[in-house]
């Protein structure tokens, strides 16, 4: 016995490439044919052993390094006709090691997002994932997201919406970490859900970190009077890349 | 690729946004690179020069998914690594339409998490085509369309070959290793 949909839809219904009525019309399916039943729970687990067994190869941390004092320094090709290329790079070696003394100087100042809190938002993360319980105020406008918060928290989180960035913004809903209450303004990546939670901190406050916990990445930083957790199942790149945006704003 | 010209370097404020857009992407370009080529020190390299050379045609990049369009790169310099350093040529087994049905009485599919090594050589296997497209979309969780731009390929298409590359996977583990069956023997 075999199907013909256990080669095709079968794939884009595992990889949520379905419309809504595509993938009710296959859950239909599924209830009457067997084989892609069947198909299907042979496809998850492939799935699953292939997602789960660190197949992953990251990039060794040099690798970076090499890239950044390899990239070609701003206005670097009018004074290529002074110098050689050796001495430039012994230059560029000069300068990036002298930018990241200066780094680690101004990130001394710097804490560690408390784990304590970093639970709590992956803890918060999780519960907003379950059905109904994302946002509170659904939309995709900045400027209607943005007053809602107005009466129900003691400062205005700074709320944009980074659509043209591909994180485009859902919504927003109160939540509570550690007995806060903070503002948790929901972006999506595709078909992946951000959780950004936003409170009020000192002024000079510098939280900082990210890492993994519970299988989701998370990072935390701090601008202008606010600290920020992001948490979601999206790459440590994205996240990263969700957190200059605010951090450009 | 762009063609390959010199092109003006960057000023301060896009080597910031190139640092802030593209580089994050360097755990992404550096995987696809060494599921492509297989050994470490080819993928350094190889993504190395993706890297530099997304930088130096960073201009043509204007908005986003920055990862795709760094991913796309990275494919094509390890496609021309392999050509110069492998004599491999471009076969496009994707281009077959025909999908592989079923067997009648298919065998159970026996894989878990612990088998990393039986996993890594079956993904080893298969024809690079068949791997970048397995890689980007369970190991990078990239959406078709991402795929498609990645792959140059029609969107239309990413679908049954993502089919037929995880059947021939699905083959590659339900087939008993070599040593194995003669020791049942």
């Amino acid at each position: 016995m075999s199907c013909e949909l256990a080669q095709t839809r079968l794939h884009a219904y595992l990889d949520g490439e379905l419309d809504a009525a595509g993938s009710a019309d296959f859950n239909q399916h599924l209830r009457t044919c067997p084989v892609c039943a069947a198909a299907l729970g042979e496809q998850e687990t492939l799935r699953g052993v292939l997602q789960h067994s660190r197949l992953y190869s990251r990039a060794p941390a040099g690798l970076k390094l090499r890239i950044a004092e390899n990239l070609p320094g701003p206005r670097a090709a009018k004074s290529a006709a002074l110098f050689s290329w050796r001495w430039l790079a012994v230059a560029a070696a000069l300068l990036l090691a002298a930018f990241l003394g200066w780094r680690q100087a101004t990130t001394n100042n710097q804490r560690n997002y408390p784990e304590a809190a970093m639970v709590a938002a992956v803890d918060a993360h999780l519960r907003s994932m379950q059905p109904g319980h994302l946002v509170d105020v659904q939309s995709t406008d900045q400027h209607t997201v943005k007053p809602w918060f107005d009466g129900k928290l003691d400062f205005a989180p700074p709320v944009r919406d980074f659509a043209s960035n591909d994180f485009p913004l859902l919504g927003g809903r109160l939540d509570v970490i550690e007995g806060r209450t903070v503002a948790a303004l929901v972006y999506g990546r595709r078909k992946h859900f951000i959780n950004v939670f936003v409170e009020k901190a000192a002024p000079d406050a510098s939280w900082n970190g990210s890492g993994e916990a519970q299988g989701y990445h998370w990072t935390a930083w701090s601008k202008a009077g606010f600290t920020f957790c992001a948490v979601s199942d999206v790459s440590a790149a994205d996240l990263e890349q969700l957190k200059q945006l605010f951090v450009q704003e | 690729m762009p063609p390959d010209v010199s092109t003006d370097v960057l000023n301060q404020d896009d080597r910031s946004r190139f640092e802030a857009i593209v580089m994050p992407h360097l755990d992404a370009a550096y995987n696809l690179a060494r599921w492509l080529l297989g050994g470490r020190s080819e993928a350094e390299d190889v993504t190395q020069d993706a890297m530099l050379r997304a930088y130096r045609f960073f201009s043509t990049f204007h908005s986003g998914d920055a990862r795709a369009w760094l991913l796309q790169i990275v494919r094509n310099c390890c496609y021309t690594w392999l050509h110069k350093n492998r004599n491999w040529v471009d076969v496009d087994e994707l281009d077959d339409a025909s999908v592989p049905r079923e067997k009648d009485t298919p065998e159970t599919l026996a894989i878990s998490v612990n088998d990393r090594e039986r996993l890594t050589r079956a993904l080893e296997q298969l024809p690079p085509h068949f791997r970048e497209i397995l890689v980007l979309r369970e190991l990078e969780g990239c959406s078709y369309k991402e795929i498609a731009a990645i792959t140059s390929r029609p969107m239309g298409t990413i679908m049954s070959a993502l089919a037929r590359a995880r059947q021939q996977l699905r083959v590659l583990l339900t087939e008993p290793a070599p040593k194995e069956a003669r020791l049942e023997l």
